[in-house]
């Protein structure tokens, strides 16, 4: 850690909410409040939409409406309570946003249920989807409980590289179903089925975090310079080699494009972070490309998700290519139909979208039902759960918890921007699904314990250091609690 | 590590930009061509997502919206004596599209029209549900029922026309069919649609005015009319230089009469009218000249497609017969064609002393309870002077007084008619079309034209007569619209 990280921590925006955080808490600097009152909004707007959905479908109020309610609330105020006891100081946003995200969700999958026979094998996945919730909240209040502190983790560094092979391999030896569309990325016991993928994004992330922190120095200083870019060395090279592996391997077995993209395009940034090279970001950008170029030209199955992306009507002409799918268009059409402002909850057809309605396809109905109004706020909030992510990245003190909580929120991001770019035809469609929103155990509680550890490290950086503080100046723990608290992260650097 | 943190944040932000952008453009500047892309069945489902807007026949609705409450569909289109009005309101299938007055005025009926943009929004603001508009034909239902029961099992069409107006009246076609067991989206309809679809007798062509005969000797009207109008002959009672036997010009085939009995030679034209001498006004043809014949034929409405809304096929005088051709162009044979409609037409004009009505099928768009536009009558042509039409009525009305068409005498009423059995298929080896077309003129000021063709009347060709198989349909259908 050097000097310019020193410099860089007193910013503008920092000193402001020093500021306000003084003058508006006293001597509170947490904001708990304030994440109880958005966590209000947060549980209102799912609930008004549930009413919504229920008059416009049935003319009279969901029966369950009470019921679900008061779960919901018990669930987010139960989470609420944990942070309260257990990190205090922690981001006052991420809870409601997930919560908001969470609900809606949960809404549109109800909603997509009453579609009834519209939908092929459709079956009523929204009480699923509710249990899942609540075990994603348990995760969330586990993890906000169990983890002291994430500097926890750094000690598992090489288990957890294991841990996420073993989970990013297992889909390969199991069978995939024909509705699958090739990608193998569940793990399936009898009607139980996980996705092992979405657990190895943060189990990845803590390795790769760990990882580079011990390596950064070496990887960022040990380069020879070549054309205005710094060349590692060779030796430095081997484990963006290994990850870059990784990346294809899955894509050539797993036939899961997202994944792959996903996880190379994390380990790209986080290199970028930890060593400051730009070099890193060309390489990374040459070998993806490259990668991707062979690949594509050789699995049948990832050529034709580039020919369904360049011409999504292919698959409703009279001859419709092999493999081919009516997804995209169906899902361009239901945006379209939604216009500005959209039909309506309830009021939509998006159940023409058919296969994986509820799951990869579950922004087509918002897009129908909300309009682009309601894309764009969604999109907005999870642009905020992101920033607020990278917030606590440029706040925490120790370079671990910088690349965890960098790592975490770029991989939400990347996730977001893959999933939402393919669905609405932006870029190739992957199989990954809408964190929070769409149907699907395994990313809901997987992505309630990246917002846990996110909280978790945010605690941390805002916490006021008591140690050292208390004593000389009573002004001490507010002025270091609220802001990013740039001394401490020399401490941090030493540790 | 925190400039590469920002770096990294504004990359991120990058991210959900170009998706805040493409969402934009998809919703935004794209979106009403995906909403209307062929492939988007939610424009189907809309369509009978409430109720549709009638179709209107005497005050009565001929057409209703059930309320089906289908998984896909909210309502079904159903009509009331399907069969007798198919060629009037077509039909509107939630699996097979829309024809005719359905399809043409979907905009109404469906209650998507701009037109409507007023009366919509303030349904939406007063919480009323959203309803289609109804459209108002002209079809008088007696006359209707008239021709379509006077055709009955037989193949044929019939129109009637208020000449003064250009009014339609009267719009029949058979054999017909049911739209209303297509309507819907089960195995049934998809049943229904195909035996109606691979049907040889073409039960859902609309023939009275897609449909082309050889008109026949109805066609002598019009030839009548261009003797008088160039000046040929003055009067009805002007002798025609015809000889007993008419060899057709610049070949050694003679044209022969219906009835070799008939006393066609040097007769006038009113008993060659009378008696509809072939040799008389072929011979009158080919001494005018094709040209015009033809110019005479478009001014009645040939060689035009007409719309009523729905467009009707163009009927075809031809250019450039040589001289025998041009013969039996003249007596409606040959490449001579016209719909029912296109002769009805012609009859109108000469009822209306020449003036030539635009034939119209909608007389009122209009949102329940508000009228949105009314038709207004407009002349489509001088068809022939006013004496040219007293000549041609008093040769018309000679016809049913004492000629082949006294089948459609209707007591205390002026009858003028003409009948035509057209011979056609390879070396005329089909079964000859049987046609009659006619006005009637009460006492009241009321009038009507009708033009009635019937293509299988009966098995035998000697037994086919204009006189014997139409008129009596054109009788009733006249006697409908008169009250009498």
């Amino acid at each position: 850690m050097s000097t310019f990280d020193v410099s860089s921590g007193r910013t503008p925006t920092t000193g402001r909410r020093r500021a306000v955080g003084r003058s508006s808490a006293g001597d509170a600097p947490n904001r708990r409040n304030t994440e109880l009152l958005m966590l209000g909004f947060a549980l209102v707007i799912p609930m008004l939409a549930y009413a919504n959905v229920g008059l416009a479908m049935d003319g009279s109020l969901p029966a369950g409406m009470l019921k679900v309610g008061l779960g919901m609330s018990a669930l987010a105020v139960g989470a609420h309570l944990a942070v309260r006891r257990f990190a205090p100081y922690a981001d006052p946003l991420l809870l409601p946003l997930a919560t908001l995200l969470n609900g809606l969700g949960l809404v549109m999958i109800w909603r997509l249920d009453k579609a009834g026979k519209l939908l092929i094998k459709n079956f009523a996945a929204a009480p699923n989807q509710l249990m899942w919730s609540g075990l994603g909240v348990a995760m969330f209040i586990g993890v906000v409980i169990l983890l002291k502190d994430h500097r926890i983790l750094q000690r598992y560094t090489y288990i957890s590289m294991v841990v996420a092979l073993v989970l990013l391999a297992a889909p390969a030896f199991f069978p995939s179903r024909a509705e699958d569309f090739g990608a193998k990325i569940w793990i399936r016991f009898g009607s139980f089925s996980i996705q092992p993928g979405e657990f190895a994004k943060i189990i990845l992330t803590v390795f790769f975090a760990g990882f580079l922190m011990v390596k950064k120095d070496a990887l960022a200083l040990a380069s020879r310079k070549f054309m205005g870019l710094y060349l590692p060395r060779g030796r430095d090279l081997g484990p963006i080699v290994v990850v870059w592996l990784l990346s294809i391997l899955i894509l050539v077995f797993e036939t899961d494009l997202g994944s792959s993209f996903l996880f190379f395009g994390l380990f790209v940034v986080m290199l970028y972070v930890a060593t400051e090279r730009t070099s890193w970001i060309v390489f990374g950008l040459t070998m993806s490309l490259g990668g991707a170029a062979v690949v594509a030209s050789a699995e049948p199955h990832v050529k034709t998700r580039i020919n369904a992306w360049l011409d999504p009507m292919a698959a409703f002409g009279p001859k419709p290519p092999s493999q081919s799918s009516e997804q995209i268009g169906q899902t361009l059409m239901s945006l379209g139909s939604g216009g500005t402002v959209g039909t309506g909850l309830g009021q939509g057809r998006s159940w023409l979208i058919q296969f994986a309605a509820k799951s990869d396809f579950i922004l087509g109905s918002f897009g129908e039902e909300l309009g682009l109004t309601g894309l764009m706020a969604l999109f907005m909030i999870y642009g905020l759960v992101v920033q607020r992510g990278l917030r606590t990245a440029l706040a925490a003190r120790d370079p671990f918890g910088k690349l965890l909580a960098v790592g975490l929120s770029s991989a939400f991001a990347l996730q977001v921007f893959v999933v939402a770019g393919g669905v609405t035809g932006l870029i190739p469609l992957t199989g990954m699904t809408m964190p929070f929103l769409a149907q699907g155990g395994s990313s809901l509680v997987a992505n309630w314990a990246l917002i846990a550890i996110l909280m978790k490290i945010s605690d941390t950086a805002r916490r006021p250091a008591v140690e050292p503080a208390a004593i000389p100046e009573p002004a001490g723990p507010e002025r270091l609690g609220a802001g990013p608290g740039a001394p401490d992260e020399s401490r941090g650097a030493t540790s | 590590m925190n400039k590469p943190i920002r770096r990294v944040s504004i990359f991120c932000l990058v991210l959900i930009l170009a998706l805040m952008l493409r969402v934009n453009w998809v919703q935004g500047v794209q979106a009403s061509t995906w909403a209307n892309n062929p492939h988007n069945d939610r424009t189907k489902y809309d369509k009978y997502a409430y109720p549709r807007g009638n179709i209107i026949v005497g005050g009565q609705a001929v057409t209703k919206s059930d309320f089906v409450n289908g998984l896909r569909y909210k309502y079904k289109r159903s009509w009331v004596d399907g069969p007798m009005y198919a060629p009037v309101t077509g039909y509107s299938s939630q699996t097979y599209d829309a024809s005719q007055l359905e399809k043409l005025e979907d905009g109404i009926l469906s209650g998507t029209d701009s037109r409507l943009f007023f009366r919509n929004t303030l349904d939406m603001l007063t919480g009323k549900p959203k309803q289609g508009g109804d459209v108002v034909t002209t079809i008088d239902p007696k006359v209707q029922k008239a021709g379509f029961e006077g055709l009955g099992n037989k193949k044929g069409a019939a129109v009637a026309i208020d000449p003064k107006t250009g009014a339609i009246l009267g719009l029949v076609s058979t054999p017909s069919y049911d739209p209303g067991t297509f309507a819907g989206g089960t195995k049934d309809d998809e049943k229904a649609w195909t035996a109606l679809d691979s049907d040889p007798n073409k039960p859902m062509l609309n023939r009275a005015l897609r449909e082309t005969y050889p008109p026949g000797s109805t066609f002598k009207l019009v030839t009548a009319a261009t003797a008088f109008e160039t000046g040929k002959y003055q009067s009805p009672s002007d002798v025609t230089d015809t000889p007993d036997q008419y060899i057709l010009p610049g070949t050694s085939t003679p044209l022969i009469n219906a009835s070799p009995t008939e006393d066609c030679g040097n007769a006038t034209v009113q008993h060659a009218m009378d008696l509809s001498c072939n040799t008389v006004f072929g011979k009158m043809g080919a001494e005018l000249g094709g040209d015009k014949l033809r110019a005479q034929a478009e001014k009645f409405g040939f060689n035009k497609e007409v719309t009523i809304p729905i467009r009707a096929d163009a009927s075809h005088f031809p250019s450039g017969s040589k001289p025998d051709g041009t013969a039996m162009d003249a007596i409606g044979q040959h490449d001579t064609r016209a719909t029912p409609l296109q002769m009805a037409m012609v009859a109108a004009a000469i009822a209306n002393n020449g003036s030539l009505m635009e034939p119209y099928l909608v007389a009122q768009e209009g949102s329940a309870g508000n009228v949105i536009s009314t038709h207004t009558e407009h002349q489509l042509s001088q068809a022939v002077s006013p004496a040219t039409a007293q000549k041609l009525q008093q040769l018309m009305e000679s016809v049913v007084q004492h000629g082949t068409g006294t089948n459609a005498k209707i007591p205390g009423v002026t009858v003028g008619g003409k009948t035509g059995t057209a011979q056609h298929g390879q070396d005329n080896s089909g079964l000859p079309f049987a046609w009659f077309v006619s006005y009637a003129k009460g006492q009241d000021g009321k009038q009507v034209a009708v033009a009635v063709v019937v293509e299988d009347g009966s098995s035998e060709a000697q037994q086919i007569s204009g006189g014997s198989l139409a008129a009596p349909i054109a009788k009733a259908m006249m006697q409908a619209a008169l009250g009498k």
